[in-house]
């Protein structure tokens, strides 16, 4: 190599320098978050004291009752009905959604015959089929997972038709000519372009799951963190609702979390960068 | 290897979206021969380049090695002007061993040909970097050792080191030359530079200002390989072509000026 000697000093002071700043920024960026996370709990704190509990219970009330669920196991119980309804729901919309969206994408034939429906039901919220999903499919589960897979399905299908319609004409002529055939330029070329597009298709689909879970639960379900919410108000519980708010977020917010880690750290090569 | 295909163009038009970019086009390529084309910006040399790879209809008759082309085959290799064209998921190797995977080729066997492409293009040492990790001359080296591994007849290069810059453009063209005597394919190199296609080329295929552009010359170029730029033949050939392509550049200067007159 005919790099100069102080050139390459120069690289290896400049490396650890760089790091440093990268932990630097992360480690402000956290103290902010968690300076701005104790600021609204002593503005709830003062706010609350001069309240009535049943309108505005304080932190530590809210505390209490979270204590109280957990230690009659509520709590959990709530959790994993409502995790496991956003599971399956979401899941379900990435098994049909992706899929259906690549092929939409890639073929016009296909597209033409769906896109009426995707635009269609597109504005038509998860809400308006409560009724629908209990009348067809009954009060158990699949109601409710049904309307989760329908809150997360147009989102993804929609991500996936553009990503299709961004992956480089470049790329596709490439590999027609290296010998691909339309099928395998669609397995070997497309799907891997679009990638990227699933994740974010697959995280806004997230948060979609989360709003329809507890609407969902409000109306017809035993258990959830929807239904604990809405059980809240019978006893005059309002604590409880906060409880269900907050855990509500964490839950959304660790997820998504774990969704990024998974895409950073195993779809790094398809260029995913959230 | 198997040596380079002949490609005869008779009258070959192209037309997109109902305008004639080039028109009646006729002209033949040796087997083995390589030929740059030389022309204006926008005359038609990447859509005449895209027709012989098959990813455009023509009309009239466009053959390589004898037979009437119909879509794109592994016969006819593409180096891309833009290296967006290489697969950023895969890495150097797996990129080259794209072709021969989807021929069907065993894996230690395709591996064992990817090595050996890889290493002939001087990436020997970057096998298992992403595109992304790979400076832009070395992504034109993993485009060309792409097209290599699959042993094609002819190679259609568009510009393909055109974003380099001139000490690493330098360095290509060597070694692509070096590369061209040892494999013997016919290559129709695409390019705006006139040095760069007289340090290479067989022959030179001028073309006129579009639309409906037509060949307007052909040079042959007779010099001994390796060749040199500073070389007094070099430097006749240089001064023909540049007053060829000079003409046509000053036509649509004036079209242009035209235009803004009238407008
Ligand atoms: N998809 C397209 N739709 C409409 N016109 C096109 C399309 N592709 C190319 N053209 C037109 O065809 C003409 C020739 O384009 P082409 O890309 O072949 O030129 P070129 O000689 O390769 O130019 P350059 O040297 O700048 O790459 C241009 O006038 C361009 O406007
Ligand atoms: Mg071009």
């Amino acid at each position: 190599m005919n790099q100069s000697p102080s050139a390459a000093a120069n690289a290896a002071t400049t490396a650890p320098r760089a790091a440093k700043g990268a932990r630097f920024a992360e480690f402000r960026q956290a103290a902010i978050a968690i300076v701005a996370v104790l600021g609204g709990l002593i503005i709830w704190q003062v706010l609350s004291l001069n309240i009535s509990p049943l309108f505005l219970p304080s932190p530590s009330d809210t505390w209490a009752a979270a204590i109280e669920l957990a230690e009659d196991g509520t709590l959990a119980k709530s959790v994993v009905a409502s995790l496991a309804r956003i599971g399956s729901g979401w899941a379900l919309g990435i098994l049909i959604g992706v899929p259906l969206g690549i092929l939409m994408g890639h073929f016009r034939i296909i597209r033409e015959i769906f896109e009426p429906y995707i635009e269609f039901f597109r504005f038509v919220p998860p809400i308006a089929f409560i009724t629908l999903a209990v009348i067809w499919l009954g009060p158990g589960e699949e109601s409710k997972v049904a309307l989760i897979f329908y809150a997360t399905v147009f989102i993804i299908v929609v991500n996936m038709i553009a990503g299709v319609q961004a992956v480089s004409e470049l790329r596709l002529r490439a590999a027609a000519s290296l010998g691909a055939s339309p099928l395998r330029t669609l397995l070997t070329v497309v799907v891997p372009s679009t990638v990227p597009f699933m994740i974010t298709g697959a995280r806004l689909a997230m948060g979609n799951s989360f709003l329809t879970v507890v609407s969902a639960e409000i109306v017809a379900a035993q258990d959830g963190l929807g239904a604990l919410i809405w059980t809240a108000r019978n006893y005059g519980r309002t604590e409880w609702v906060f409880v269900g708010i907050i855990i509500l977020g964490l839950l959304g917010y660790t997820c998504d979390r774990l969704l990024r880690i998974f895409a950073r750290t195993f779809l790094k090569r398809y260029s995913v960068t959230v | 290897m198997p040596a380079g295909a002949s490609i005869d163009l008779e009258g070959v038009g192209i037309q997109i979206s109902g305008q004639k970019i080039v028109s009646d086009i006729s002209l033949s390529i040796a087997a083995g021969e390589f030929v740059c084309l030389l022309g204006p910006s926008g005359c038609g040399k990447s859509t005449l380049l895209n027709a012989i790879a098959g990813f455009i209809p023509v009309e009239g008759r466009l053959r390589v090695g004898g037979r009437e082309i119909r879509g794109p085959g592994i016969d006819r290799g593409v180096v891309f002007q833009n290296s967006d064209a290489l697969f950023p998921w895969l890495t150097a190797l797996e990129n080259v061993e794209y072709g021969p995977r989807i021929r069907g080729v065993d894996k230690t066997e395709r591996r064992k040909a990817a090595r050996h492409y890889l290493e002939l293009v001087g990436l020997g040492h970057a096998i298992d970097k992403f595109p992304a990790e790979l400076s832009g001359g070395m992504r034109q080296r993993l485009q060309i050792a792409r097209v290599l591994v699959n042993e094609p007849s002819v190679i259609l290069m568009d510009e393909p080191f055109g974003a380099l810059d001139a000490q690493t453009r330098e360095v290509m063209q060597h070694e692509l030359d070096r590369i061209w005597r040892a494999t013997r394919s016919t290559i129709v190199f695409v390019t705006h530079d006139i040095g760069e296609a007289i340090l290479l080329a067989d022959r030179v295929f001028t073309m006129t200002t579009g639309p409906a552009a037509r060949i307007k010359a052909i040079v042959s170029i007779d010099l001994p390989h390796p060749r040199d730029e500073t070389d007094p033949g070099a430097i006749a050939i240089h001064r023909e072509l540049r007053d060829d392509i000079g003409e046509e550049v000053s036509k649509v200067l004036r079209q242009q000026g035209l235009r803004e007159k009238t407008a």
